[in-house]
């Protein structure tokens, strides 16, 4: 067994150096958030400024809303940053989360191919382009996973009086995954999608899709920041997690928030209160 | 398509000349991970094939069949189980070990062990049939068969061992979920070349899938070359 017994302790040796790498920034917090503020690069181009002011790392679980708020509510994570105000309310009614903040919005688009089979590029109204698409029953790809943006579009499908559960496997297709995954079906499929802008513009594989709607206030996008509530789960590293929120609530996270632009374009836009009105609110 | 292929046989090329750090990380994280994996899982695994396929006893059949069938565990089902073991809310949640490579390492174990105990209680049982006359002529005991057994496979078990770690390194859905794909502590090749997908960067997951294939050609490179050299020493 010389050879397998060599192998086997090589590999343990490498196994755990690899972990006391992991564990050699000992100073970190674990932020449970979307896909879209991870995919469309915001955090790994903001976060650095905050480590090097700080010491502290930020570890980021980047996730569906639905998924992240679960897992916040397991105690896995000290912070939680999505966007579905409803649920984050929720959270923190239920206890689960200390007390909710505006951080930054952006908003979602209506994408599809340039072909346009319902015609809806004409308009800015979401809710009668929904309505147009239904009418065709041409292909919309949904994300159908509990996620901040597929609970926007349920919201609108409402608005829409549209059952979409009864097209579901027709014209309506539900992926079930991420905000990337998704636009690679609709692409697939020539389907139309909902989608965050800011995923939208760092997205690459745009082929012949554009933004068909814009600018209806009904697609605004607004995200949140929640403290794990140390008092339901103990390990949450509430000092740490508290200095990250407040950075990212304070100008120096909300300037390098509005300073991340792609091809010029910014991706979201900060809308913190100023601090002494959030004290006093 | 041939042009994506080509661009993506360029930029992993490029990816590899340049030395990347961040690739290198990656790279090298996947390696400890699942070789991490891969040992802990056979020093599980090859005395429980060893012990099934030495021993008679009633069960024995059922647990067999639990065996092989575990081959087909779905690795989302595991890095669930281990996600809910592990989380702060389970069982094991005071260790604090989820988002951290040993979470991942645990997941990955837990994949490979019933592979690699399965094909090694198959090869033992071949190689008992053959020689029970011989062993029992000799008057071993079970526990010093089992030794002999898994000695004279070794060459064999080694195939095993590789057919556990391809597992192990191709997966991505037990160490998304119990690593979560944390830039620079938990990211590994497979939750890379997902991300990317994610992002529509379909050129540098198509490379970093061509890196990954070529890290699986080294590594079973390396360990045939080690077989043909046991090979050599032990009849030469």
């Amino acid at each position: 067994m010389r050879i397998p017994l060599m192998l086997a302790g090589l590999a343990l040796a490498a196994g755990l150096n690899a972990v006391d790498q992991a564990a050699a920034d000992d100073r970190f917090i674990i932020v449970q958030s979307t896909t879209s503020t991870q995919d469309s690069g915001l955090l790994d181009a903001i976060l650095p400024a905050f480590t090097e002011a700080t010491g502290i790392a930020v570890r980021v679980v980047a996730v569906g809303t639905g998924q992240a708020i679960k897992n916040a509510r397991n105690g896995d994570g000290d912070v939680l940053l999505v966007h579905a105000r409803k649920d984050e309310e929720a959270f923190v009614a239920d206890g689960e989360g200390v007390e909710r903040f505006d951080v930054m919005y952006n908003d979602f688009v209506l994408v599809g191919p340039s072909a346009d089979p319902a015609g809806i590029g004409s308009s800015k109204d979401a809710v009668a382009a929904l309505q147009a698409i239904a009418a065709k029953a041409a292909p919309f790809v949904s994300r159908g996973d509990d996620s901040g943006t597929h609970k926007k579009e349920q919201a609108l499908w409402q608005a829409a009086g549209i059952d979409v559960a009864a097209a579901s496997g027709g014209w309506y297709r539900e992926t079930g995954s991420g905000m990337g995954p998704t636009l690679n079906t609709a692409l697939g499929m020539q389907a139309y999608a909902l989608t965050d802008r800011a995923t939208w513009l760092s997205y690459l594989n745009q082929q012949d899709f554009r933004i068909l709607v814009e600018g209806d206030p009904r697609l605004f996008n607004q995200y949140g920041v929640i403290l794990v509530s140390p008092a339901r789960h103990p390990t949450v590293k509430a000092a740490d997690g508290q200095a990250f929120i407040d950075w990212l609530l304070g100008p120096d996270g909300q300037a390098a928030i509005a300073g991340y632009r792609i091809n010029g374009q910014p991706l979201f836009t900060p809308n913190a209160q100023p601090m002494a009105l959030r004290k006093a609110g | 398509m041939t042009q994506e292929f080509a661009a993506a046989f360029s930029l992993a090329w490029q990816l590899l000349a340049s030395a990347d750090p961040a690739l290198r990380e990656i790279v090298l994280r996947s390696l400890a991970v699942s070789l991490s994996a891969v040992s802990l899982a056979c020093l599980v695994a090859l005395p429980l094939g060893a012990a099934l396929a030495v021993t008679r006893g009633p069960g024995r059949t059922a647990l067999v069949l639990l065996l092989n069938a575990s081959m087909g565990l779905p690795p989302v089902v595991v890095g669930l189980l281990v996600y809910l073991l592990l989380s702060r809310s389970g069982p094991l949640g005071a260790l604090g070990l989820l988002y951290t490579p040993s979470a991942m390492i645990i997941a990955q174990t837990v994949l490979v062990t019933p592979i690699v105990a399965a094909l090694a209680r198959q090869i033992i049982a071949d190689l008992h049939a053959e020689y029970d006359e011989q062993l029992r002529s000799l008057g071993l005991t079970p526990l010093a068969t089992m030794r002999t057994l898994l000695w004279d496979a070794r060459f064999s078990l080694l195939t095993v061992a590789l057919a556990g770690f391809g597992r192990a390194i191709a997966e991505v859905g037990a160490v998304i979920i119990v690593g979560g794909n944390i830039n620079h502590v938990t990211r590994v090749m497979t939750t890379t070349i997902a991300l990317e997908t994610s992002r529509g960067n379909l050129g540098l997951a198509l490379a970093l899938g061509l890196i990954l294939i070529l890290l699986a050609l080294l590594v079973n490179g390396a360990v045939m070359a080690l077989r043909f050299s046991g090979l050599k020493a032990a009849y030469a």
